[in-house]
């Protein structure tokens, strides 16, 4: 069974000038235990996608369309005291900046304790217990020191294992990650990582990782998924997508990253820019930059269509010949 | 802590110290006050030995270091206009001063911080925004203008409380108090409420905007994701975080209640200290202006300590010295 199923997904801002669209019709699935990388350009809805997951679409942003189903329960029609149950105890999310998700004037022993208590029905004690018991797994040493201490007092590596202590102290079974080594120093985005796949291991949480970092992608992810102007464009096996890319944005994506070795005079770039949120073309989004783009592209809409190697949203594949 | 506290009270005597020089030199900007104590007719050797009695005679750096002296013993001298002591003058205006400012600075924190913690959580109701706008008017209104007319309502039409005076007060030792008799608190309502107002809708305003900011930082959003009760994000989390701002401007405005109280004494004669100081000034009694000068001064600068001793109670991140375990690697 899946985990979680995202199914038409459409994110809406009305606004003055018309309502805009920030995602639409995004679907997604995600296994137990599964890792899901979820890449794109800034704007691209990666993030937006998480928000509706967890339900914290900022007003006047509502769900226009669709269906979220978390273990085959509806969560995007839940009332706010329901949803508020669902956040942090099924689903976690992590942000991208460590430095600015901890409250400054309270120790990270009092919001690990507040958070397991909200979902947990432990005594203080009990629950001071198991905040010391997650910052020893996230590998903050001496615990039991370090429980009554402030945010300011960590460094930002540990700071982001706080983060991530106190988004798994309930034992979500889906981990959203937003961009969690963004903020990072290279040399600190490896463990991260690293200690988010072992922890969701040990807890059989999935994670919905969302970065613009490809090398995460391919060392943790398991499936992911590319987004482009506020849809989700290609979905398969890391192996798949990022070897043998079919989307033509996909396919300029993964030729954009430099590689080790060669020295081009100019990096290798997609040419124009992703549409705004107001002024999507017709059609596919990517056509005005598409190299393989066809007749079809500026006006019909390709839909995510699966076959053997994933799911991909491109004219190029579509069953039916081109009319 | 400590050195922090050592380094605020040097800090605080050096001011004090600029304002007692100010205060003094008003004395020799004022022309020579022995023309006003001495009759008119009295011979050049009488003014020598009324000079010489207020040790005018001496250098300006000794009478300085005199009146420092004096004034750090409470002495300010005579008071020009009736000859009693003005540490006595101002010790009997102290409390009427003290407790109407005490009741509108409760006033204005009790309602003040509600009301805008009310308006940061549904800015967009009818009632934030009606509030919000009341509040522009009660802070650009002139607090003289709103005393009057809390005077032409309350005391003129209605004709419920008192227009002027403390009502009875109890003494209790050198204090006398006007919160033990009904007249004496129903003589409180009408002044503090015009002392407050200004103050309140600040409060008001500032707390809500920058509640408003706090609720929009990665902190709360994160509390949100946590699945943390509403309560525990607007109060634990972001109200203190909101305080922090919101003491600094309180505690500088708790001078100005006491600068502000001299408008409110004036319009309700109540007999403080602000009523004190403004007839010594049409009377040109340096000393008693003097006096209130450095005092005024005095409580501005403990406040103004005790509000960055408070500061740090609130932030941990401003105490410095007990950072613990600091590992990790900055």
């Amino acid at each position: 069974m899946t985990l979680l199923q995202v199914e038409n997904l459409t994110v809406e801002f009305p606004s003055r000038r018309g309502t805009l669209t920030a995602i639409e019709d995004v679907c997604l699935t995600v296994a137990p235990g599964e890792i899901l990388g979820m890449v794109g350009e800034s704007g691209a809805g990666k993030s937006m996608t998480g928000a509706a997951i967890i339900g914290l679409i900022e007003p006047p942003g509502r769900i226009a369309r669709g269906e979220i189903r978390l273990e085959g329960e509806r969560i995007d029609n839940l009332d706010r005291e329901a949803m508020r149950r669902v956040r942090g105890r099924r689903i976690g999310a992590i942000f991208q900046d460590p430095l600015t998700s901890l409250n400054p004037v309270l120790t990270v022993g009092e919001q690990l304790i507040e958070t397991i208590q909200t979902h947990l029905k432990l005594s203080r004690s009990a629950a001071r217990e198991r905040a010391i018991d997650w910052l020893r797994r996230v590998g903050i040493p001496a615990p039991e020191k370090r429980v009554d201490t402030y945010p300011h007092q960590y460094s930002g590596g540990m700071r982001q294992r706080v983060v991530i202590a106190l988004a798994l102290c309930a034992e979500p079974r889906l981990i959203i990650a937003d961009e969690p080594t963004t903020a990072l120093d290279v040399s600190v985005q490896a463990q991260i990582i690293a200690l988010l796949r072992k922890l969701c291991k040990e807890t059989g949480a999935s994670v919905i990782l969302v970065t613009h970092d490809m090398g995460v992608i391919a060392e943790t992810a398991d499936r992911v998924a590319v987004m482009y102007a506020g849809r989700v464009i290609e979905v398969g096996t890391v192996a798949d997508v990022l070897r043998a890319p079919r989307h033509p944005y996909t396919a300029g994506l993964m030729a954009s990253i430099p590689r080790i070795g060669e020295k081009p005079d100019i990096l290798p770039q997609i040419d124009g820019s992703m549409p705004r949120l107001n002024a999507r073309p017709d059609g596919c989004a990517f056509n005005p930059r598409c190299p393989k783009r066809m007749d079809i592209c500026t006006r019909l809409r390709p839909e995510l269509t699966p076959d053997a190697h994933g799911d991909v949203a491109c004219h190029l594949f579509s069953k039916e010949p081109a009319t | 802590m400590l050195g922090f506290l050592i380094r605020r009270i040097i800090q605080s005597v050096i001011v004090m110290l600029a304002v007692a020089l100010i205060a003094f030199m008003m004395f020799r900007f004022m022309g020579d006050p022995v023309n006003s104590m001495v009759p008119e007719h009295a011979t050049e050797q009488e003014r020598a030995e009324v000079r010489e009695r207020l040790g005018l005679d001496q250098p300006l750096f000794v009478q300085y270091g005199r009146f420092i002296a004096r004034a750090a013993t409470g002495d300010f001298g005579l008071s020009w206009r009736n000859a009693r002591p003005v540490s006595t003058l101002l010790a009997e205006r102290f409390p009427a001063t003290a407790e109407l400012v005490l009741v509108a600075a409760v006033l204005s924190l009790v309602v003040g911080i509600p009301l805008g913690i009310y308006t940061a959580l549904r800015p967009h109701s009818f009632n934030a925004q009606t509030l919000q706008f009341l509040s522009l008017v009660g802070i650009s209104l002139p607090t003289f203008v709103t005393g009057i007319l809390l005077i032409l309502v309350f005391s003129v039409w209605l004709g419920w409380l008192p227009s002027f005076g403390r009502g009875e007060v109890i003494d209790i030792g050198w204090w006398s108090t006007g919160f033990l008799t009904a007249s004496g608190l129903k003589a409180l309502i009408l002044p503090s409420i015009m002392l407050c107002l200004f103050q309140l809708t600040l409060l008001m305003r500032l707390v809500r905007a920058e509640m408003m900011e706090v609720l929009r930082t990665d902190y709360i959003k994160f509390a949100k994701a946590r699945g943390l009760s509403d309560r525990a994000i607007n109060f634990r989390h972001a109200l203190r975080n909101t305080l922090i701002p919101v003491i600094t401007i309180f505690g500088l405005q708790l001078g100005g209640l006491i600068a502000f109280a001299i408008i409110t004494e004036t319009v309700f004669q109540w007999p403080g200290m602000g009523a004190l100081f403004i007839q010594a000034v049409n009377f040109g009694d340096v000393p008693v202006m003097a006096a209130y000068l450095v005092l005024v001064s005095f409580i501005f600068v403990v406040i103004n300590t005790s509000v960055d001793l408070l500061y740090a109670s609130i932030d941990p991140r401003l105490r410095v010295d007990d950072a613990g375990p600091a590992g990790g690697g900055h």
